[in-house]
C-alpha cells in the first residue's frame, strides 16, 4: 500500500537524533510491549504484523513512537484473531467464563525459540527467471495491501546481484493468502537511476526483490 | 541495558499512559492464558542481555584477524556468524559487506525497521525513524554529515534496503596501527553505528 510508512526518498521528515550505544528499552513498559509481540499466539506471521502497523492512520503513525505503533499493532492482531475483545482490553481482565488458554511460548522455551536458526527460503523452488547479471525494471504496481516493493523503486532499472533462492513472499503472506513462495534477488540500481541526474555517479542503493515484482529489461 | 526509565514502575511519578494500557494487556493475556509472564521477562532479559553490537563486533574482529574465517563470512554469513553461537531471529539469512578503500557501505530499512539482531541486539531509535529511513536512500552522503561522516567525492556509497529477510551487516575496514591488538581489544574498537555503516573507524 501507498502509505507513509514507504517513506525512502522523502524530505522534510527532521533531523536525525544520534543515540549512544547500549540502550535498549528507553521505558520499562516498551520491553513488555516487545516482548507480548515475541510471545503473542499472533506471532507466526511476520508480514502480517508489518502490515498491520502500516494500517496505523498515517498522520498517527508519524506521530507515534516505535513501539506505541507495536502496542498498537499487537492490539488489533489479537482482536482480529479473537484471542481478545474490545471490552476486555478496556477492562484490562477476562470477560466471565472466558476460555484459558496455554501460552504457546513458555519461559523454559524462550531461549531456544529466539536463537533457533530459521529460514525463509522454500522448497521446491519455483525455477528463477533471472540469474545474476540480468537487467531487470520494477514493475509499476500499487497494490492496496501489503508490499516490499517500496515506490521509489518502482519503475526503475536495476541489475540482478544475487539470487537468495525462492522466499515466502509477503504480499501473499500478509494477507493470509500462504506463504507462495517466489524467488527473491538483490537488485543494484544507480543513484542516478533512482533521483536523477544530481545523484553521485558512484553511489547505488541495493534492494532485496521477489520476482512478482520484476520483468526483463 | 535500559538506561532510562522516567516515571516507570518507581513511584517516583505518575505512570504514563502508555505505562497503564500496557499493563492492562498483559494482565489480560496472563489471565487468558496467552502469554506467559516468566516468558515476558527471559525475553526482555535476551535482548537487554544476551545480544547486542559486542556479538557483531566479535565477528568483525574475527573477520580482520582470520583470513580463512573472513573468506567464510563472504561465502555464507550466516553459517559464519552462527560458527559464534549468533543465531535467530532476524538473523535468519545474513549478507556481510565488507568495506575497502574505495568502497562505503550502509544499511537501511525504509519500509521498516529491519535489522540483525542477533549480532546487533535492537535497533537504535534512530534506525527506526523517519528522517534516518527516508533520506538514507537519497541523500547518503548528507546523512552521513550529519552522523560526523564525511566521504570524499571518490568513495562509492552503497546503501542496502532491507526489504525483505535478507539482514546485512558491516564489516568496517581495520583501524590504521593495531597490528598489536588481539581480537578481544580490536573488538572493543567496533562500534555499532560502524556496523551500520553511519559511522567509520
Amino acid at each position: 500500500m501507498n502509505g507513509v510508512h514507504d517513506m525512502g526518498g522523502m524530505h522534510g521528515l527532521g533531523a536525525i537524533v544520534p543515540e549512544p550505544e547500549g540502550g535498549v528499552f528507553h521505558h520499562a513498559w516498551e520491553g513488555r510491549v516487545h516482548a507480548m509481540t515475541v510471545a503473542s499466539p499472533t506471532r507466526g506471521n511476520i508480514d502480517a504484523g508489518r502490515h498491520e502497523r502500516e494500517l496505523i492512520p498515517g498522520a498517527e503513525y508519524l506521530a507515534m513512537t516505535y513501539y506505541e505503533k507495536w502496542f498498537r499493532s499487537l492490539t488489533q492482531l489479537l482482536l482480529k484473531a479473537r484471542l481478545v475483545s474490545a471490552e476486555e482490553l478496556a477492562q484490562g481482565r477476562a470477560a466471565p467464563g472466558a476460555p484459558k488458554a496455554n501460552p504457546v511460548l513458555p519461559a523454559a522455551a524462550v531461549e531456544t525459540v529466539l536463537t533457533r536458526p530459521g529460514s525463509y527460503v522454500r522448497d521446491p523452488a519455483p525455477q528463477p527467471a533471472f540469474k545474476a547479471g540480468d537487467r531487470i525494471r520494477c514493475r509499476n504496481i500499487n497494490p492496496t495491501g501489503h508490499t516490499r516493493l517500496p515506490r521509489y523503486a518502482r519503475g526503475k532499472t536495476g541489475e540482478i546481484v544475487r539470487p537468495h533462492g525462492a522466499q515466502v513472499f509477503p504480499d501473499s503472506n500478509a494477507r493470509g493468502a500462504g506463504e507462495d513462495p517466489q524467488p527473491l534477488y538483490t537488485v543494484r540500481f544507480t543513484a542516478g537511476e533512482l533521483w536523477g541526474e544530481a545523484a553521485n555517479p558512484r553511489d547505488s542503493v541495493f534492494l532485496d526483490l521477489w520476482e512478482p515484482y520484476l520483468e526483463r529489461a | 541495558m535500559a538506561h532510562d526509565h522516567p516515571g516507570d514502575d518507581h513511584g517516583q511519578h505518575p505512570p504514563s499512559d502508555m505505562e497503564l494500557r500496557v499493563k492492562a494487556l498483559e494482565s489480560l493475556l496472563v489471565e487468558k492464558g496467552l502469554v506467559d509472564a516468566a516468558a515476558l521477562d527471559a525475553i526482555v532479559d535476551h535482548y537487554e542481555h544476551r545480544v547486542g553490537p559486542r556479538n557483531g563486533a566479535r565477528v568483525v574482529a574475527r573477520a580482520w584477524t582470520d583470513p580463512q574465517y573472513r573468506a567464510r563470512l563472504a561465502a555464507d554469513a550466516t553459517a559464519a556468524i552462527a560458527e559464534l553461537g549468533y543465531t535467530g531471529r532476524q538473523g535468519e539469512h545474513m549478507v556481510a559487506l565488507f568495506n575497502a578503500p574505495g568502497i562505503h557501505n550502509m544499511v537501511v530499512c525504509t519500509l521498516c525497521s529491519c535489522y540483525p539482531w542477533p549480532v546487533l541486539g535492537l535497533p537504535p531509535v534512530w534506525y527506526k525513524s523517519a528522517p534516518y529511513r527516508s533520506r538514507a536512500v537519497i541523500d547518503p552522503r548528507g546523512v552521513l554529515a550529519e552522523f560526523g561522516v564525511s566521504l570524499p567525492d571518490d568513495v562509492e556509497v552503497r546503501v542496502w534496503d532491507s526489504t525483505a529477510e535478507v539482514r546485512y551487516l558491516v564489516i568496517p575496514e581495520r583501524p590504521a596501527a593495531t597490528h598489536d591488538l588481539d581480537a578481544e581489544a580490536l573488538a572493543a574498537l567496533v562500534t555499532r553505528d560502524g556496523m551500520i555503516g553511519t559511522a567509520r573507524l
